[in-house]
C-alpha cells in the first residue's frame, strides 16, 4: 500500500505567511505538496467554523499561520486568532480529534525558509499521526 | 453587608405570600412594571408577564417548577435600549446568569432593571410539567415544595426534574439586587428576603421590609448540601457525556436524531445573533454541490451539516453557556444537548479562567486578548 499522503488545509495571512510562501517559491525552496494554502487577509478572520468544516470534511490537519505577535497588519488579528485556536483545542480533542491536527504558527514575510521547514515538519507529524477519523466516512 | 428581612408565611400559604410580595413590590417599589412568571388565565401554562396593574397579579407563581423559556431573553428585549421606566424582574438564578452574559454581549443593560432572584429548587421540562401539575398550577407548586420539605424528593411518576436542574450548582441567585431565600428556611413559616446591593436595600426600605435579621441558622449548611448533591450529579454527567461523545463515531450517534430544526439555538438565552450563519445563504448550497458531496463518499446524509452545526455552536457559545438546559427542553427529538454543552463548556470556560454568568466585570473570553498568553500554542514562540 502506498504511503499515507495527508491533506493539510492552511489558512495563511496575506501579509506575512502567504508572502513567506511566495518567498519560499521564488527562493526555489521545496516542501511537500500536501498543503492547500488558503489566503486570508488576516488570521483574525479565520472563523472557528472554517477549521471545524475542514476537519469534518476529511482534512488531516489544519494550519493557521500569520504575522508574529505585534506585527499584525491589522494590529491585533493574530491575538484573536490565538484565542480561537485555544478554544478549538479545548473542543476538538473531546470528540477524538488529536489536538495536533490543529496548528498555529507565526511566520513573517521574510521567513521563507521557516515556511518550508514548517510545512515539512507538519507533514511528517501528520503522517506519523495517520489519517483523520473523518476520512472517507459519512459525517452527518 | 447584605441586609436581611423576612416575610411571614403562616396560614396564607407560600403562593399568597409571594403574590403579596409582588403586589407590594409593584405598588411601593418605585417601579413602572414587574416582570414575573404567572399561570396564564386561559390555560395552566407558566409564562413571564410584564405587569403594570397590581390587580393583574392573580396568577403570579414564580415558584412554579417550570420555565418554558429562559426569561433572560425577555429581559434583554426590555433593556437593549433605554426603557424610559424602571422594571423589576423576578428571575431564576440561571435566568440572571444568562442575563449577565447578555449584558456583557451588549444585548441588554442593568440600568433600568432591578433583579429579584429566587432560590431555585429546579424545574420540570415543558413536556413533564403539565403531567406534574395537572389543572391546578398553584396547588401543584405547593405540592412540589411540601414534597421537598417532607424529604419526598422531586420524582413524580416516571420522571424527575430536568437534568439541567439536577446538575445545576447555582441554586442560589448571584448578582440579584434582591434575593428571596427558600433553601434552609422553614417555608411554612417564613421566606427570607435579602438585599445584595444599594438598589436592593432601597427597595427593602420602600417596601417597609427593613429588618436586620440574620439568615436562619442552617441555611448555609442546607445550601452546601444542595450544591454538593448537584455537583455530584454534574460530575457524573460530565463523565458519562464525555464517554458518549469521545470520538466521531460516538458523537454522530449522539446527534443522530437531530433534524436541523435549530430549536436549541432559538431557545438558548445566550445565542444572541440576529441571524445565525446556519440559516443564511452561506448554507443555501447549490443543488449540484450536494451531488458532488454525495459522489465523494458515495453517500450523504440529508439535511447536511448536523455535526458541523453543533460543534460550531459549541465553539461560538460554550464560553457563555450558563447551563439552563433550555436547549434540551426545546429539542423535539430528545437529544441531550445541555449535557454536551455543559461538558464542553466546563473545558472551554476553564481554559480562559472564566465562568459564564459569574460577574459583569469578567470579559467574555473571545472578546478580548492579552499580548502575552497561550504561547504553548505556537511552541513557545511569541
Amino acid at each position: 500500500m502506498a504511503e499515507f499522503e495527508p491533506t493539510i488545509i492552511a489558512f495563511v495571512c496575506n501579509w506575512c505567511t502567504y508572502t513567506a510562501a511566495d518567498l519560499a517559491g521564488t527562493s526555489r525552496l521545496s516542501y511537500p505538496p500536501n498543503v492547500r494554502l488558503i489566503r486570508m487577509m488576516c488570521t483574525g478572520m479565520v472563523d472557528p467554523k472554517y477549521v471545524i468544516k475542514a476537519l469534518l470534511e476529511g482534512a488531516d490537519a489544519v494550519l493557521i499561520s500569520g504575522c508574529h505577535p505585534g506585527d499584525c497588519h491589522y494590529i491585533n488579528g493574530n491575538y484573536k486568532a490565538r484565542r480561537r485556536v485555544k478554544l478549538l483545542k479545548e473542543i476538538l480533542p473531546r470528540f477524538g480529534f488529536d489536538q495536533s491536527r490543529l496548528k498555529l504558527t507565526w511566520i513573517g514575510a521574510s521567513e521563507g525558509v521557516d515556511f518550508a521547514a514548517t510545512i515539512r515538519k507538519t507533514v511528517d507529524e501528520v503522517k506519523a499521526l495517520g489519517p483523520n477519523q473523518t476520512r472517507g466516512k459519512m459525517v452527518i | 453587608m447584605a441586609k436581611t428581612a423576612k416575610i411571614e408565611v403562616k396560614e396564607q400559604g407560600l403562593i399568597a405570600t409571594m403574590q403579596g410580595f409582588c403586589k407590594t413590590l409593584l405598588e411601593k417599589g418605585g417601579i413602572d412594571a414587574l416582570l414575573v412568571a404567572q399561570h396564564l388565565p386561559m390555560k395552566n401554562v407558566v409564562m413571564p408577564t410584564l405587569v403594570t396593574d397590581p390587580t393583574k397579579l392573580n396568577g403570579v407563581d414564580p415558584l412554579a417548577p417550570v420555565f418554558p423559556i429562559n426569561a433572560a431573553k425577555v429581559v434583554s428585549k426590555l433593556t437593549r435600549k433605554p426603557l424610559a421606566g424602571k422594571v423589576a424582574a423576578v428571575l431564576r438564578p440561571c435566568e440572571i446568569r444568562a442575563f449577565i452574559e447578555l449584558v456583557k454581549l451588549k444585548q441588554g443593560s442593568t440600568e433600568d432593571v432591578l433583579l429579584v432572584g429566587i432560590d431555585c429548587l429546579g424545574a420540570y421540562s415543558n413536556v413533564h410539567y403539565p403531567r406534574f401539575a395537572g389543572q391546578n398550577g398553584t396547588e401543584a407548586t405547593l405540592r412540589f415544595y411540601q414534597n421537598i420539605r417532607a424529604g419526598k424528593g422531586t420524582a413524580c411518576q416516571d420522571f424527575d426534574l430536568s437534568p439541567a436542574c439536577k446538575a445545576c450548582e447555582h441554586p442560589i441567585p448571584e448578582n440579584a439586587d434582591l434575593l428571596i431565600g427558600l433553601v434552609g428556611v422553614d417555608i411554612n413559616d417564613q421566606v427570607l428576603v435579602q438585599a445584595n446591593s444599594p438598589a436592593g436595600e432601597a427597595l427593602l426600605g420602600a417596601m417597609g421590609l427593613m429588618g436586620t435579621k440574620e439568615p436562619p441558622e442552617g441555611r448555609k449548611k442546607a445550601i452546601a448540601t444542595l450544591v454538593a448533591e448537584r455537583a455530584a450529579y454534574r460530575d457524573q454527567m460530565y463523565v458519562e457525556t464525555s464517554e458518549a461523545t469521545a470520538d466521531l463515531e460516538k458523537l454522530t450517534a449522539y446527534l443522530a436524531n437531530c433534524v436541523n430544526c435549530y430549536n436549541c439555538r432559538v431557545a438558548c438565552p445566550v445565542c444572541y445573533c440576529k441571524e445565525c450563519v446556519f440559516v443564511t445563504d452561506v448554507f443555501d448550497h447549490e443543488p449540484s454541490q450536494y451531488l458532488r458531496w454525495a459522489k465523494r463518499k458515495g453517500i450523504l446524509k440529508m439535511p447536511t451539516d448536523t455535526v458541523f452545526y453543533h460543534i460550531t455552536r459549541l465553539a461560538h457559545m460554550s464560553t457563555a453557556c450558563i447551563g439552563c438546559g433550555q436547549c434540551s427542553n426545546a429539542c423535539p427529538n430528545n437529544i441531550p444537548v445541555m449535557e454536551i454543552f455543559r461538558t464542553i463548556a466546563s473545558y472551554t470556560q476553564k481554559a480562559f479562567d472564566y465562568e459564564a454568568g459569574r460577574s459583569l466585570e469578567e470579559e467574555p473570553p473571545l472578546s478580548v486578548f492579552r499580548e502575552k498568553e497561550f504561547s504553548e500554542l505556537t511552541g513557545g514562540k511569541d
